[in-house]
C-alpha cells in the first residue's frame, strides 16, 4: 500500500483546515484505497471524516436529505427512502456488492464523479441540491466533467437534497466484472420528465434531451422509440462500443419508463 | 515524507488488541501479521475476490480495502472467531457437511459474507444467496454447494 499518513477529523471545520493540495478527503474508501493501490492517486495525507457527524436520513417534506457519509447499505435499507424515493434505495442496492455497500458513502461517489457511478444519475434526475460547508449547488451544475466537479480546494460536501418525484425509476445494465454501471438510466417525473444516463457520456452523466421531451408530452415506454440516441459522444472501450452504450441508453429508459408503474 | 505511525486499538474476536503501526497497514496485513490470525486470505488485494471478508460490527467488510488504523474502536471478528470452542458456528458445519469447499481460500470470507446475508434475510431465497455472495469469488466449486450450505445452515440458524 501506498505511503501515506492518517488523520481523522473529528470537525468539518477540523477537516477543511487540514486540507490542502497533497490531502485527500477519505470516506467509505471503496474507491479511493483501490485507487491508490494501483498507484493513480498519492495523496501525502488522507483524511477521514468518520466522525463529523455527516451521516443520516432525513425527510424535508418536498425533498430528501442524505448526509454525505450515509452508506449506500443505509439508503438501500432505509424506511424514510423507502416511502419518500424507493428508486433511489432500488439504485443504492445495486451498488457493487455488500461488502462494498457497507461501507461506500453518497457523498464519497458524488464526490468523485465516476462517469459510471450510479448516485451522480439520480443526483441530475431528481435535480437535487449538493450542500457543502460553503454553499449549495445545483445537480446540474455540479457534474463538470469525467472524474470531475464543481467543488473547490478546500470544499467538503455535507449532504445531498434529492426533490421528491412523483414516479421514479433506475434501470441499469451492469458490466458484470465491476458492477459499475454500463449504462445505467435514471428517470424522474414531475412536471416534466428529467432523464439521467451515467456510464455512458465521455464527459461522465448527463441528461438527454430528446429522451425528456418525448417523455414529458406521453409518459409511456413506447414514447422511447422514436427518439434519435447517438453514440457520438458516447464511451468506447472493451466492454462496450459506443454504438451499443446508445442502444442500452434507449433500453435502460424504456425498462426505467415501464417500472415507473 | 516520513513515516507516520498509528495506534490501532480494537475489540478482535471477543478479546482486545492494540499495537503501533505505520498508518498505511491495510487492516488484513495487521489481522494476519501483527495478530498473526491466518485464517483471513489475501486473494485479489482489489476488493474483487472477498477472500478477506471479516466482520466490523456484524457488518461484512472487505479488509483489504480499509486502513487497520479506520478500524479504531470498532468489535472486529474474524474467521477464527465464529466458532463456539470446538463446536463450529453453524455455517462452517454446513460448508464441511455440503462440500461447500474444494481448495478451500475462498472459505473463509465466503462464510463470513454469508453469516451476514443469513443474519439480515433469514429466509433469503436461493437467487438472494446467490446475489448476496456476489462480492465473493470461488473458482473451484461453480457455487452450487456453497449456496446448498447457506440454505442449510439458515436453517439450523433459524432454530436457534
Amino acid at each position: 500500500m501506498y505511503q501515506t499518513n492518517y488523520v481523522r477529523a473529528s470537525s468539518i471545520d477540523g477537516a477543511v483546515a487540514k486540507l490542502d493540495d497533497e490531502a485527500k478527503l477519505l470516506a467509505g474508501g471503496m474507491t479511493l484505497l483501490p485507487t491508490m493501490k494501483q498507484r493513480l492517486a498519492s495523496p501525502e495525507t488522507l483524511i477521514d471524516l468518520a466522525d463529523c457527524g455527516l451521516a443520516g436520513i432525513e425527510d424535508l417534506g418536498d425533498a430528501l436529505k442524505i448526509g454525505a457519509m450515509t452508506r449506500h447499505v443505509d439508503v438501500e435499507t432505509s424506511e424514510i427512502v423507502a416511502k419518500s424515493i424507493p428508486a433511489l434505495a432500488v439504485l443504492a442496492a445495486k451498488i457493487g456488492d455488500r461488502q462494498v455497500r457497507n461501507r461506500g458513502t453518497i457523498g464519497g461517489s458524488i464526490a468523485n464523479n465516476d462517469p459510471s457511478a450510479c448516485y451522480p444519475s439520480a443526483a441530475l434526475a431528481l435535480d437535487a441540491t449538493i450542500h457543502t460547508n460553503s454553499r449549495d449547488i445545483a445537480a446540474d451544475d455540479f457534474f463538470v466533467g469525467m472524474f470531475e466537479t464543481a467543488l473547490e480546494e478546500n470544499e467538503i460536501i455535507i449532504a445531498i437534497s434529492f426533490s421528491k418525484p412523483t414516479a421514479a425509476a433506475y434501470a441499469k445494465f451492469p458490466n458484470p466484472a465491476s458492477r459499475y454501471a454500463m449504462v445505467g438510466v435514471f428517470v424522474a417525473k414531475g412536471d416534466s420528465v428529467s432523464v439521467a444516463v451515467t456510464g455512458a457520456g465521455e464527459d461522465g452523466v448527463f441528461r438527454h434531451a430528446g429522451l425528456e421531451a418525448a417523455l414529458t408530452s406521453s409518459f409511456s415506454p413506447e414514447s422511447v422509440e422514436p427518439v434519435t440516441v447517438s453514440g457520438d459522444e458516447m464511451i468506447s472501450d472493451m466492454h462496450a462500443a459506443s454504438d451499443y452504450r446508445a442502444h442500452l441508453v434507449k433500453e435502460m429508459t424504456r425498462r426505467a419508463v415501464a417500472a415507473c408503474g | 515524507m516520513g513515516e507516520n505511525m498509528a495506534n490501532v486499538s480494537f475489540t478482535f474476536n471477543g478479546g482486545s488488541v492494540g499495537a503501533e503501526v505505520p498508518d498505511n497497514t491495510l487492516l488484513v496485513e495487521f489481522i494476519r501479521e501483527t495478530l498473526g490470525k491466518t485464517g483471513t486470505h489475501i486473494g485479489c488485494d482489489t476488493s474483487q475476490c472477498g477472500a478477506c471478508v471479516i466482520h466490523i460490527n456484524g457488518e461484512s467488510v472487505k479488509s483489504c480495502t480499509m486502513l487497520a488504523v479506520m478500524a479504531n474502536g470498532q468489535d472486529v471478528t474474524t474467521i477464527e472467531g465464529i466458532a463456539d470452542g470446538d463446536k463450529m458456528h453453524p455455517m462452517q458445519a454446513a460448508f464441511h457437511e455440503n462440500h461447500g469447499l474444494q481448495c478451500g481460500f475462498c472459505t473463509p470470507g465466503m462464510v463470513m459474507s454469508a453469516i451476514e446475508l443469513v443474519t439480515r434475510n433469514p429466509a433469503a431465497s436461493e437467487q438472494e444467496i446467490r446475489e448476496g455472495l456476489e462480492g465473493n469469488i470461488c473458482r473451484c466449486t461453480g457455487y452450487h454447494n456453497i449456496v446448498k450450505s447457506v440454505q442449510a445452515a439458515a436453517q439450523v440458524m433459524a432454530e436457534k
